[in-house]
């Protein structure tokens, strides 16, 4: 029977969860990291003081350590739809492709290939040519975030495409709207100064360690410093352009926002508070323990008073005709592609707009098939899809909450660092400088727990309302998938373990200073004369 | 619709000479790998090795990401039903291509015998194994494969993984691809090193390329012997849904009827083995960049003729032919294929000419002494 095994399908979201978490490990560090180092590296252009060139050298080594990861985790990525989401990929490859493909033309290439004259090419190249292969390092592995956030952003919030029941899939119509895509711009700055934020955190949090050893202290307090003033500003940048999110989300995502807020009802303006700490549970739909600020959440997200946030019960009541009307829409389309008749064409057209919500259904159809419901059936298969129509609120929920709380804590951070070493007293508060370098894996926290809140905000679709998760998947057997579940837990074990291994061992070691440079090149001089 | 038709058979070239770049640069960075261990005696001549390609793997790399991208942008069907049809295989591909970048940047970080040694291996491993399964897939695919789709446009598989891993032709094709890419990286090595390694990767590619003639010249026998597939009707402009439009057949040897119809294609592969001859020649007269450049031509006899052969086919499917993935069915739709052809020529010549600058920047010889000195080195 070609039926898709529902067990699959939960392994494939498990197996991609797993590895883009794990591509996003190491991808912030990247973004960021790559404009502190051309910072530095500028520092040491204009001033031709050593120290800054050391200073780049010694960050590049321990960004190396990070980027080979990056690319690996990276290659996974870009099989991973042909091979998990074969469906997915079919069905909007047309549109979905096309961006990423871009982003290896545009973006891949112009990073790989200067990364490797950003290593070596230190004597090749004279100072500003080397400035410059940094810089368009930095720029390529921005560019390749905007590249794949344009991806991400047409699943969020399609645009650019139409669906053409001839060849069964969405077909593009607009290369302009796709790239412009508001949700997509917004997305990419997001993510990039959020890999600032984690870049800063990083340099400051080695930095601080080093302070409190009273090790290399000039090189420390500069490198301090520098992150300090890039995370102040990185910080505030994130918080506005979630907020444009968190808005864009609300225009577009009704599903999503409602979870991420814990919204049940439908809100009340303008008392709605926004809520702090809450129980989401998802069998009972309603929020235990709930404490928030009243008069908070209107104005946050919809910026008046006055306008209401549908809460997940009404918009499950409102998806019962979407439902029905998908269901007819999905068999006439499914009439058609057999004999072609133009009945069932004009059918189709009617209910086109639905149609995703009777693919969601289809799960719950005989053999999978809709159009064997009996339509005395068709009551209860709508009240089991309804049930499906919303993500788990509980994740969403505090996968939100815990990306904002901690934007509040990196805020504060920063401002007081900003403050205490431009005043150059930063070497006199040890409990700070120790509380700053345990917050270093705290952005990347942030990060992967955005991350969370975007992918499991927008379930049950993989394209917002057009391709449900249930039936993008490939269908393979569960065995393939367990298999290549156990070589991918091994192997990615075995990375984090390296590359923890190395970060610390580097990081202790601590930058190579000049004068140090320079006499052991001596040594290796004499010993080959001798 | 004339349009739709030019432009699928434009990606079609722009897809063979991706390939191509492919095979060229990724199979030379794959040969440094599987080569390492036997033209490297000891740490200091393997470190010598690595630093050669060191500051090139990374941007070769790309070309198989862009191979991978383009096919999802371009032939979004072929990309969704490969990749999973040859699931267990691409997957351990993938295994062993994603612990390069890792043993690159790792191995020589720490200065320990027993972790040098496991990544000296890795780069064995994942010097081979990708090579070897690229060209299996070729050779799997020559033979046809078994899938089916519903209406919907989801595909079902007919046939189990080990028909894809134990099938003597494909083996050949796989091993066909990993002794062109040995001799690629050993061209690499000798135009960069110096003796002992020099003698030592001259060696190996003289060899690599005498294999490579043989396998190419018993692969082309054997084709004859194969079940090909022709395609019957179809119409070249149709709207891309493997469903409908087209009919095939099947019969042995079929996939020399394209040469039969047009004999000018043979000179494609009498073009590949000239070149490969030419590369035993060069090999053995010390003349590695005259040999690094033929390379790029046996990569083109070598997809030429295969591509010659299958054309207008991508992916013939034994259990339902009808249904076989062609250039005309398998594609994007003609505006996101004018957007993207467009873009490929912006952007294709801008890479070679900054890869070039960069291989300009890097040249000479890489001497053992700075690499004891450099600490940026791998
Ligand atoms: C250092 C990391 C970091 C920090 C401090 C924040 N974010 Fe964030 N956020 C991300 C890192 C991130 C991210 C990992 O980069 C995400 C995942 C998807 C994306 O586009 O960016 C993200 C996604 C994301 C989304 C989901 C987008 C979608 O639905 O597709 C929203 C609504 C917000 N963020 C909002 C906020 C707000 C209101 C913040 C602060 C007050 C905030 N983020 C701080
Ligand atoms: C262009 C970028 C991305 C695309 C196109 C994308 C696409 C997808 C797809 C197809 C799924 C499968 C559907 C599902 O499991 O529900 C998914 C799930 C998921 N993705 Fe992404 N993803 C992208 C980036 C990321 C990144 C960078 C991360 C994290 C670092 C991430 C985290 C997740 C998570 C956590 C899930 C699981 C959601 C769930 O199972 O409920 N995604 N994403
Ligand atoms: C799920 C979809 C994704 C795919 C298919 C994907 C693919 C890849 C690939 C193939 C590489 C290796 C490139 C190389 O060899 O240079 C890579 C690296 C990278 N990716 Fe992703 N990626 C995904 C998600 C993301 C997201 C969401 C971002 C950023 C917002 C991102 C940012 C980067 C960056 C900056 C690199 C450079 C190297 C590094 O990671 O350290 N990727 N990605």
């Amino acid at each position: 029977m070609d039926v898709i095994h529902l067990l699959v399908v939960e392994l494939s979201r498990f197996q991609f969860a797993l590895t883009a978490l794990y591509h996003f490990m190491f991808v912030p560090l990247t973004l960021g990291l790559t404009f502190i180092l051309a910072a530095m590296e500028t520092a040491y252009v204009i001033t031709g003081k050593e120290i800054y060139k050391d200073m780049t050298q010694f960050w590049g080594k321990l960004f190396g350590i990070n980027f080979a990861i990056g690319v690996a985790t990276g290659l996974t990525m870009e099989f991973e739809f042909g091979t998990n989401w074969s469906m997915y990929s079919r069905f909007f490859g047309d549109i979905f492709g096309t961006p990423l493909a871009i982003e290896g033309l545009m973006a891949f290439f112009m990073e790989s290939t200067f990364i490797g004259l950003m290593f070596f090419g230190w004597d090749r190249l004279s100072r500003g040519a080397h400035l410059a292969v940094t810089y368009i390092v930095a720029l390529g592995s921005n560019i390749s975030a905007l590249w794949i956030l344009v991806a991400n952003a047409c699943m969020n919030m399609p645009a650019g495409a139409h669906f053409d029941p001839e060849t069964m899939r969405l077909t593009s119509t607009s290369f302009v709207a796709l790239v412009f895509n508001p949700d997509a711009q917004a997305k990419a700055v997001h993510t990039s100064v959020a890999g600032f934020v984690t870049a800063s955190m990083f340099v400051m949090g080695i930095s601080a360690f080093y302070l409190l050893r009273k090790q290399h202290r000039e090189f420390a307090a500069r490198s301090f410093r520098m992150a300090a003033l890039f995370g102040i500003i990185s910080t505030i940048a994130v918080i506005t352009l979630g907020d444009v999110l968190g808005r864009l989300d609300y225009e577009h995502q009704p599903t999503k926002v409602a979870a991420m807020e814990g919204l049940w009802e439908t809100s009340k303006p303008p008392y709605e508070p926004w809520i702090l700490f809450g129980i989401p549970n998802d069998k009972k739909q309603t929020n235990y323990l709930e404490v928030g600020v009243p008069f908070v959440l209107t104005p946050l997200l919809t910026h008046d008073f006055k306008t209401p946030i549908l809460g997940i019960k009404e918009l499950q009541i409102q998806a019962g005709p979407k439902i029905e009307s998908g269901i007819q829409a999905v068999s006439a389309l499914k009439r058609y592609s057999e004999n072609h008749q133009q009945t069932d064409l004009d059918i189709f057209k009617t209910h086109q707009k639905d149609m995703g919500y009777g693919f969601l259904a289809s799960q719950y159809a005989p053999d999978q098939d809709v159009t064997k419901i009996k339509s005395e059936h068709i009551p209860t298969i709508v009240k089991k899809t309804k049930s499906d129509i919303y993500p788990n609120v509980f994740v969403t929920f505090w996968a939100f909450r815990i990306m904002v709380f901690l934007a509040i804590y990196f805020f504060i951070v920063f401002a007081m660092a900003s403050y205490v070493s431009l005043r150059r007293e930063i070497e006199k508060h040890r409990i700070f400088l120790k509380i700053i370098s345990w917050s270093i894996p705290l952005p990347f926290i942030a990060s992967e727990f955005g991350w969370i809140t975007a992918e499991v905000g927008r379930q049950p679709w993989t394209i917002f309302e057009i391709l449900p998760t249930v039936i993008s998947s490939s269908t393979h057997s569960s065995g393939y998938m367990i298999f290549s579940l156990i070589g991918f837990l091994l192997l990615y074990s075995i990375f984090i373990a390296a590359e923890l291994f190395l970060m610390f061992k580097f990081a202790r070691l601590g930058p190579q200073i000049h004068q140090e440079q320079t006499s052991s090149l001596q040594t290796i001089f004499t010993y080959q004369k001798g | 619709m004339e349009y739709y038709v030019i432009i699928k058979l434009i990606w079609a070239v722009i897809l063979c000479v991706l390939f191509i770049g492919l095979g060229l640069m990724v199979g030379m960075d794959m040969g440094v790998g599987i080569l390492l261990r036997f033209v490297g005696k000891n740490d200091i001549e393997r470190r010598t090795t690595l630093n050669i390609i060191g500051p090139h793997w990374e941007g070769n790399q790309v070309w198989f990401i862009l191979g991978a991208g383009a096919i999802f942008a371009a032939f979004p069907t072929l990309y969704a039903t490969a990749f999973s049809v040859f699931y267990v295989v691409m997957i351990l591909m993938l295994f062993s291509m994603i612990l390069r970048p890792v043993a690159f940047e790792y191995r020589s970080k720490i200065d320990q015998g027993f972790w040098r040694t496991s990544w000296d291996w890795i780069f064995l491993i994942s010097g081979f194994f990708p090579m070897f399964v690229c060209g299996a897939a070729f050779g799997n695919i020559l033979q046809g494969v078994g899938y089916h789709f519903i209406w919907n446009g989801q595909y079902f598989q007919d046939e189990s993984f080990w028909s894809y891993l134990i099938n003597p032709f494909a083996i050949l094709c796989g091993l066909l691809s990993v002794s062109l890419s040995i001799f690629q990286g050993g061209m690499m090595l000798m135009i960069r090193s110096e003796d002992p390694i020099y003698s030592r990767a001259k060696k190996y590619a003289t060899m690599a390329a005498i294999v490579a003639t043989c396998l190419f010249i018993v692969g082309g026998i054997w084709i004859f012997q194969i079940k090909g597939f022709v395609l019957a009707s179809g119409d070249p402009a149709m709207s891309p849904n493997p469903l409908f439009g087209q009919h095939v057949i099947t019969y042995k040897g079929a996939w020399l009827h394209n040469y039969y119809d047009y004999p000018i294609l043979w000179s494609l592969p009498i073009w590949g083995i000239l070149c490969m001859l030419g590369a035993v020649l060069m090999a053995q007269s010390n003349k590695p960049a005259c040999g690094w450049w033929i390379g790029l031509g046996i990569w083109i006899g070598v997809i030429g003729t295969v591509g010659a052969a299958m054309f207008p086919f991508f992916m013939p499917s034994t259990t339902a032919p009808d249904q076989s993935l062609t250039i005309w069915n398998s594609c994007g739709s003609l505006y996101g294929l004018i957007c993207m052809a467009i873009l490929v020529c912006i952007f294709v010549p801008i890479i070679l000419s900054y890869t070039s600058w960069c291989f300009y920047v890097m040249r000479g010889k890489v001497k053992t002494a700075s690499i004891i000195k450099d600490h940026h080195s791998y």
